[in-house]
This record gives structure tokens, sequence and C-alpha cells, in this order.
């Protein structure tokens, strides 16, 4: 009975993947506490629970094969354009920014959505034209990624819009597209840098010049990033210990229980606690290439690929952000940093990973 | 075929893609590398770096303001405490619309437009980013109100201060002074000795009187304290503390019980008086009417208050006893009688006919007696009981104006007297090269004639005046007045006592101070001109009255006091030292506009010496009265 239970629960799970994963969320649960002061357990337990409904859609997503999720695939993009649209015209404003949409009951982000299904929808795209490939095929995942990625550009909400884009153009790298292309866009793209320099808001762009000198402005944009630089370099190799960060348990990292809680993290464990946590990260990364690799389909294989990678822009550009080598943009620290929505789809992409991991057998068979 | 075909198509797209992952993968790799790289960085190579940079965050050293010394008079009673009590301050540039947020404040605790007037006075004053009181003195109920609120007013704060009171109020206030806000002023000053370190915190200093003074005793060593402090400033906990050492305790000369007796023996009248030990030159009181609260300048004089005292013409802040230069009239005249007698210019049996004038020869105009008429047979003793004029013309002309000079600036006209707080003005004595000096004008003869009563060019001060009695009382040795006598310091609590410093006997025979001083005492006896400073008193006085001239008066007018506005009637003067035989006090007072010295002035002297021989009050209180009696 109980070993019947415990059958039907991991079944779909992938035992070393999920191990990294539990350890990361583990190593994160720590952090929290230690970032929302070490005085009380209320931050660990909301991220407990975002962690166990996070991982109940992980099982669920786990459980769904990778056929009915390329069925998915489709209406999953189309639901999650049209409410991008419906942001866009009628979503609700907070911190200027236009990314919610009020449902009277809850809010909902519909952009998050995007995270998960535009790879969906790109390796759904390319697998059914997997018979060959035509530079066509590519403009048309053009398309489809230039849109959302475009609507929430708009918002404005860089880092979303960062991981959105990341995804799908992992899906279209990973599909073969040639290098020549790859290298002309590179081109392009540093070529219309002057133009998109002119399209970003200034806040954007304040991010951008920080990066670049961050004691111009040290009380104002800079001290983001000074701040948590100071966190981590004192933290030395060992860390000043759990819970004895000063620049942390003094106020001095903003935000340091979500978007900079590398700097906690880092101060506190110092060099070894941030080489584990890469160490986490290689391992998860390492194997959902593995998965990846040993995928039976174009549409398991290039989700899984995207999947992966995406998860690994996550984890290096908040780690580079925080460390001050990539400028400040809404990305949170997968695993580890509090909250529940980037959370839930990136469990969710896990649950994609086990569901193509686990029901391969069934499919070659 | 087409099975095959697409078998090698997959079987190409395969390793196409895992191509792609491997690049991919290897990417990742060398991404993570990098970060792994500037972890290096910071946390090994740097480390020391941020290390120091985390630590400055965390850690501010905050001044430990010392307490100020208290200010205690000879019998320990206080005269400048302390008290703790709570103040709300404001840091206006951390506060956006500050008249704003005092609005929003006035309906949390009460802000009175006084309170609003000072602070604006306070902002107008300092820089943008001191913390000003906007409240002083909370109570317990009002401070837990105001933390209820508290998140309402950013740059606002409670803090616990030490505030300086004066007890006595007015009594002795140009004494003890005060201490104010530093202001910049004070800011140079300090910058200039080097004790900024020393005043970091401190935001008060003595201003005035033995406050200012003794600021350096009375202020103590500045202590500090590491503390954490986080993100916003709050100071989380004490890291380690170097105490501050208290300012000194300063016992000072006044009996601040003599002191109000002197007081409120002016009445209603503006004047000044000291009274000195004459042994040892100790201040036994020191008045100058009217005073003025001291504590109203503690924590910033709000401008009504200010414009009260600045424009009022009684003049309360300024420090008559050692500011007011006022011509000495009659009161010098005992000294010019010694001066006589030391340079044989006259003998104590030589007489002079007094027709109630005298002539310079060569000049038509007279120099007329106070005293229509005249004295008639005048020697040395009955000039002073009588206080005779008309002996003292011919006895200036035939000293001159620099034997004049050269004697009197040996009793201290002339100089500052060098008692210890600042302000003092050094009065004039004329003589032939300051005259020249000042106007580039001859000396004329007639000139000395009125220096010979203590008027034309000679003006002194009270102090001066006090000082020269205090000399003679005590046989002629020159005293130098001082206010502090001790410092207690602050940790042994040991009292140091201050030396007193005497001048060099002064070359005049006792004999002839003999014949001075008992002319003085006659002065105080039936038949002299300061009756009322003596009678019925235990114990003898020697005293002079003086008249010191407001205006002018015309040759040949007759001097209608009666006629002529209040504030233009003559100041009345008095010096006097008891017991006369063996002369414990010494003291020099001026009732301004009080008319003659023996009417006004005598009395409010008897009141003082009863009180400090005798330690009451006279049983009969004397009227003053501001009107011409007879004597001068």
């Amino acid at each position: 009975m109980i070993s019947r239970l415990f059958d039907i629960v991991s079944r779909r799970i992938d035992g070393p993947l999920m191990v990294a994963v539990v350890l990361a969320l583990a190593l994160g649960l720590t952090v929290v506490y230690s970032a929302s002061g070490g005085a009380s357990v209320d931050r660990v337990l909301g991220q407990a629970r975002n962690i166990a409904i996070a991982a109940a859609a992980l099982w669920v997503v786990a459980n769904i094969p990778p056929q009915a999720l390329m069925r998915l695939a489709v209406p999953i993009y189309a639901a999650g354009l049209a409410l991008l649209v419906a942001v866009a015209l009628f979503g609700e404003v907070r911190n200027g920014a236009r990314r919610w949409l009020n449902l009277g009951f809850t809010t909902l982000q519909p952009s998050e959505i995007m995270k998960i299904s535009v790879p969906l929808m790109l390796a759904w795209y390319f697998h059914r034209h997997q018979e060959g490939i035509k530079l066509r095929d590519y403009a048309v995942a053009a398309v489809l990624l230039a849109l959302p990625v475009g609507l929430v550009v708009r918002q404005p909400d860089l880092g979303t819009a960062l991981l959105i884009f990341a995804s799908g153009f992992f899906v279209i790298f990973l599909a073969g597209l040639s290098w020549k292309l790859i290298a002309g866009f590179v081109v392009a793209g540093l070529a219309s840098l002057p133009f998109l320099w002119g399209m970003l808001h200034d806040y954007q762009r304040r991010r951008v010049l920080t990066l670049l000198d961050p004691t111009e402005d040290p009380l104002g944009a800079g001290y983001h990033i000074i701040q948590s630089t100071i966190a981590i370099g004192s933290g030395g190799v060992l860390g000043k210990g759990w819970l004895n960060g000063t620049q942390a348990q003094l106020d001095f990292v903003p935000e340091r229980s979500t978007d900079f809680i590398l700097a906690v993290f880092g101060e506190e464990f110092g060099l070894a606690g941030n080489l584990l946590l890469i160490a986490l990260y290689v391992l998860i990364i390492a194997r959902g290439l593995m998965i990846a690799a040993n995928a039976s389909t174009t549409f398991a294989r290039l989700t899984a690929g995207a999947v992966t990678l995406t998860f690994f822009t996550y984890a290096f550009v908040n780690m580079g952000m925080v460390s001050g080598i990539l400028p400040v943009v809404g990305v949170p620290l997968p695993l580890v940093s509090y909250g529940g929505t980037a959370l839930l789809s990136m469990l969710a992409g896990f649950g994609i990973l086990m569901s193509i991991s686990t029901h391969k057998q069934l499919v070659s068979s | 075929m087409s099975i095959g075909l697409a078998l090698r198509d997959q079987r190409a797209e395969l390793s196409t893609f895992r191509a792609r992952l491997l690049v991919a993968g290897l990417l990742a790799l060398a991404a993570f590398g990098v970060l792994v790289a500037r972890f290096v960085w910071l946390q090994v190579v740097q480390r020391a770096h941020y290390h120091t940079l985390a630590e400055a965050n965390r850690i501010s050293v905050v001044p430990v303001v010392p307490n100020r010394g208290l200010i205690l008079d000879r019998n320990g009673e206080v005269l400048a405490a302390n008290y703790s009590a709570y103040t709300l301050e404001v840091t206006p540039s951390k506060v956006g619309d500050v008249e704003r947020a005092i609005d929003e404040l006035a309906q949390v605790i009460e802000v009175s437009p006084r309170d609003r007037r000072r602070f604006r006075k306070l902002q107008e004053e300092s820089r943008n980013f001191e913390s000003l009181p906007i409240r002083t003195r909370l109570t317990e109920e009002e401070v837990a109100r105001f933390a209820v609120s508290r998140y309402r007013f950013p740059g606002f704060e409670i803090k616990a201060r030490l505030f300086r009171s004066y007890p006595h109020g007015d009594i002795a206030s140009h004494a003890v002074g005060y201490i104010g806000r530093i202001n910049e002023a004070d800011v140079r000053r300090i910058e200039a000795a080097g004790l900024a370190t020393n005043y970091k915190g401190t935001d008060h200093i003595g201003k005035l009187g033995i406050e200012g003074a003794y600021e350096k005793e009375l202020h103590g060593t500045t202590g500090s304290e590491q503390v954490e402090i986080d993100a916003g400033g709050r100071a989380i906990r004490s890291l380690s503390r170097a105490e501050p050492q208290s300012g000194n305790n300063l016992v000072v000369t006044l009996d601040v019980k003599l002191q109000r007796v002197a007081e409120e023996a002016f009445q209603d009248f503006r004047g000044a008086l000291v009274a000195l030990d004459p042994a040892t030159g100790d201040v036994l009181a020191l008045v100058s009417r009217p005073g003025y609260d001291p504590n109203l300048f503690v924590d910033g004089i709000d401008p009504a208050n200010w414009d009260a005292l600045n424009n009022s013409p009684d003049k309360p802040l300024n420090n008559r006893a050692l500011r007011g230069q006022y011509p000495p009239g009659s009161t010098i005249k005992p000294f010019m009688a010694l001066a006589a007698l030391t340079y044989g210019k006259r003998t104590p049996e030589q007489t002079i006919s007094d027709p109630g004038h005298w002539m310079l020869p060569g000049v038509s105009r007279p120099f007329r007696d106070w005293k229509p008429g005249g004295h008639g047979v005048v020697n040395l003793h009955k000039s002073i009981v009588v206080s005779c004029d008309t002996y003292y013309y011919g006895l200036a002309n035939d000293l001159g104006v620099d034997a004049i000079h050269r004697f009197m600036t040996q009793f201290g006209f002339g100089s500052r007297t060098g008692i210890d707080i600042d302000g003092e003005l050094p009065g004039l004595q004329p003589s032939t090269d300051w005259k020249w000096q000042r106007f580039k004008q001859k000396w004329y003869a007639g000139d000395t004639i009125s220096v010979g009563i203590g008027q034309g060019y000679w003006l002194a001060t009270p102090m001066q005046l006090a000082v020269a009695t205090a000399t003679l009382a005590n046989g002629g040795t020159p005293v130098h007045p001082r206010l502090v006598r001790a410092v207690q310091d602050a940790r042994t609590q040991q009292v140091r006592e201050l030396p007193v410093r005497l001048g060099d006997k002064l070359a005049i025979k006792p004999e002839h101070v003999e014949l001075v001083r008992a002319a003085m005492v006659d002065v105080t006896r039936p038949g002299g001109t300061a009756v009322r400073a003596a009678q019925g008193a235990p114990y003898l006085v020697g005293g002079k009255t003086g008249t010191a001239q407001v205006i002018g008066m015309k040759a040949g007018e007759k001097y209608d006091e009666k006629r002529v506005k209040e504030r233009h009637r003559d100041h009345a003067l008095f010096i006097a030292y008891a017991p006369a035989d063996a002369p414990r006090i010494a003291l020099a007072l001026l009732v301004e506009n009080g008319g003659h010295g023996g009417s006004t002035a005598a009395p409010i002297a008897r009141e003082v010496l009863d009180y400090y021989l005798l330690g009451k009050r006279p049983e009969r209180k004397l009227p003053l009265v501001a009107e011409e009696a007879e004597g001068d």
C-alpha cells in the first residue's frame, strides 16, 4: 500500500534532478530565513507554501506525457498571448509598469506563463516541420517569439522579456539555425544597439550606466550594486556565518530576500557557499541537458534543452547582476529567492523535463 | 526510401541537436567560470577592501557629550544647573517641506506659535543638516504620543538632552552669563582653538559672563561610542564606549543671597553695584539693573523676547558694572585728597575760603561749587565730608592733569581691572598725551579743573570705582577682582583654589590714608553728605557720594533737576567700605538718573552692608528718593 503510494508519487520523478533541486530549495529556505532578519519564520513558511504549490505543479506536469504537452502547446500559447494583449489594454499599473491582470479574486501576471509556453510553442512548431526546416520556419518562429517578447518589453518588464526571449531563442538555436545567421544577427544586434538605447526607459538606461560605473550615483541607482558587492566581497572565503552578515542583517542590502538574496548568501557563506550553489546549478543543468540529449522526439528534445538553458539564464543573469558584472534586471536567483511566481514556472519547467525523461521508454517502445 | 531518408534526416538532426547542446553546455560552463572568477576576485583578492567598506557601513562613532560643570556660589548654592529633558528635534535637510511637517506635527503634540518663531530663527542661524529643536521639555505623555506616529515624521527625533537652567533667573545674570547654541562665529573660534573634536556633538557653548569665560573648565571632555547602525542610521547596539569626562564645577565668589539683596535694593532703578572683599578682590556682588532671565537664551531665544530685551531703552543686556562708563563725580575726591597729600600739594591743616566758586586765572567764567554761597573755611577733612568742589578746583590746578593721571592709574582708573569675565571696558583717565593722540589738541588748564571733581573727560566703570575703593580700604594694595575662586574637579571632586592676585602695595603713607579714611567716615555721620548710609548702624562706614552729570550745564544757569526729564536727571554714585576700622567689604554703586548719591545710592549701599556684615536687612526700609537733597 505504502510502496504503491510511493510509486505513484515518484514514478514520474527524475531522481538526480530532483535531488539537486531539493538541495537548492533547502539552501534557499535557510537563506530566506536569514534574509528576513532571522527573527521570524513567517517568510520561511510563506516560501515553504510557495514550494509546496510549485512542487505540486511539478508533479502534475511530470505526469502529463510529452505528446499531451505537445497538444497543449498551441492553446496555452494562444491563451497566454491573448492575456498579454489584455494586459496591454486593461492591465493594472503598479510602480509604473503594466504587468498585472486583475481578475477580481486574484491578480495574474501572464508574462510568467510565456516562459513555459514559448519554448513549448516553438518546439511544437519545429516538431511539425522536422522533415526539413527551412529559413521560412525560422522566420515564423522568430515572429512567434517576437510577439510575446515585444508585449512584455512594452509593459515594461525587461527581466521577464529577456527570459522569454532566451527560452525561445534556445529552441531556435537548438533546432539548428545556421551559425552564419546567428553571426548575422549578432552583428545586426550590435549595430542596432544605439537604436535600442533610444527605446529604453530612463531607469533602464540608468541601470546600464550604473553597471559601467556604480560610484557615479552611490546613493541612487548605484546603491544596490555597491552594497551587494560589498556584501559578497566582505564574506570572504568561508563567509561571516549564517545570520551574521552585517550588510544583510543591518539592511544595507536592498531587496535582500528576493532579487538580491545572493548578496546575503555570499556574505554569510562566502566563496564556499557560492561554489556549492554553482555546483548545484551545474548539476541541474547537466542533468537537464542529458535528458534533452536522450529525448526521443524533436519536440521533447527542443523543449527539454530550452527549459534547461532558460534555467541557466536565470542563474547567470541573477548572479552576474548581484556581483556587479551585468546590469540590474528583475531576475530572481532560481530556487533560492523568495517568491512564488517564478518558482512555479521554474518547477513546472522541471516537470516537463521529468515528463520527458520518464516517458521516454513508452514512446520508444 | 522515404523512411530511410527520414531516418537519416532524423539522425542528422539528432547529431546537430547534440552538437548544439554541447556548445550551449560548454558556453554555460564558461559563463559559470566567469562567475567563479568574479567571486574569487571579490571574496579572495579584494576581500580586505570590501571588509573595510562593510565595517565602515555598520560602525558609526557617536560623540558622547559631557555634562557641563555646575556653577555654585560661595556657599554652595547652585547658580547654573543641568537637567535632563526630552526634546523633539528636526533635521531640515531630511524633511522636504518643514513647515508642512510641523503643521502635521501640531496635530500630534502641541507646537505653540512661540515654538515656531524660535524654530524659524534657529533655522536661519544654522545649517540645514543640523538637528534643531522644535519642541523642548516634552512630557512623558507627549513623548509617547509622538512615538506612536513616529513613522509619519521622518527627520524628526526625540532626544534626551541635558539642559542648562539658571534657578535664580535674572539674579546675578550679568555675572553668570548664559550658554546658547553654537553659531558660526563660535564654530570658527572652536576650530581656530583646535577644539573641533572635543565639541563634536556639543551644540551649546558659554556665550557671556562666567559661562563664557570659563567655557574651557565647564565643558569637559567629549567621549565617544562606537555603535552598530543599520542602513537607516538607527543605532542597533553599542560596540565600545569611551566615557566622557564631565566639566569641572566652578565655585564663584558671589554670595547669591547678598546678590539678591543688592539687586532688590535697586527697586525699579537702573544702575550697577560692585561689592568686593578688599583683602582678596573677590567679587561679593555684581549687579547691573535691569537684568534679564538667562534661561531665555538656553535653547534659542524667540524673536519677541529678543526684541524686547534688545530694543528696551533700559538696556537690560548691557552689563553696566563692567561696561557702563560714567563720570565718577565726587566719589574721586578722597583719591584726589590722597594725591594732594602724597605729592605734597596740600597739608591737612591748610585751608581755603570757599565763596561758592573758583576762578581760573585768565578765564572769566567761574567754576561753581554745587552749594551756592560755598562752604566757608574748608580744610582737607571738611572738603571730603561736605564734598567741597571749590577745594578740588584749586587742587586740580595745582596738581596738573598728568600728576592726577599718574596717581589715579595706580588705583586702576583708565584701564581694565582684569576681572575674569569678558566684555569689560577701560574707562578713561585723561592726560595731555591722551588728548593729543585722541584729538590732536593741546590740553587746556580749564580741562584739568573739571577733572578735579571727576567730571570732564574722566570716565570710570562701577567696577573700577569698586577696585579703587577696595584699594583704599585695605591700605593701598591694588586688588584684581575675580568671580571664580575655586574649581572643583569633576572626577576627583577635589577643590582647587585659584590664587588671589594682588598688586604691589602703593607708595602712599599710611597716615595719609588714615586722614582720608577718617574724613570718609564722617561723610556718613551727621553733617556729612551720606548720613543715610550709616544711620543707626552698629558699625562705622567710610563712604563718599557723587553725582555724574548727564547733560551739561551752561555757566551761570541754575540747574533745576525737577524740570528736566527723568532720563536727563543726574546719575547718583556712592562708594563705601565697612567696618571702617577693619574693612571686610568695599563697594561702588551707581543709580542711573538717581539724582544725588546721598539720597538714592547710599540707602542701597546700606542694605548691602547690613546684609553682609550683620546677616540681615536694615530694620527701617529707606525710601529711595531721586530728588535734590542737601548735599552732593
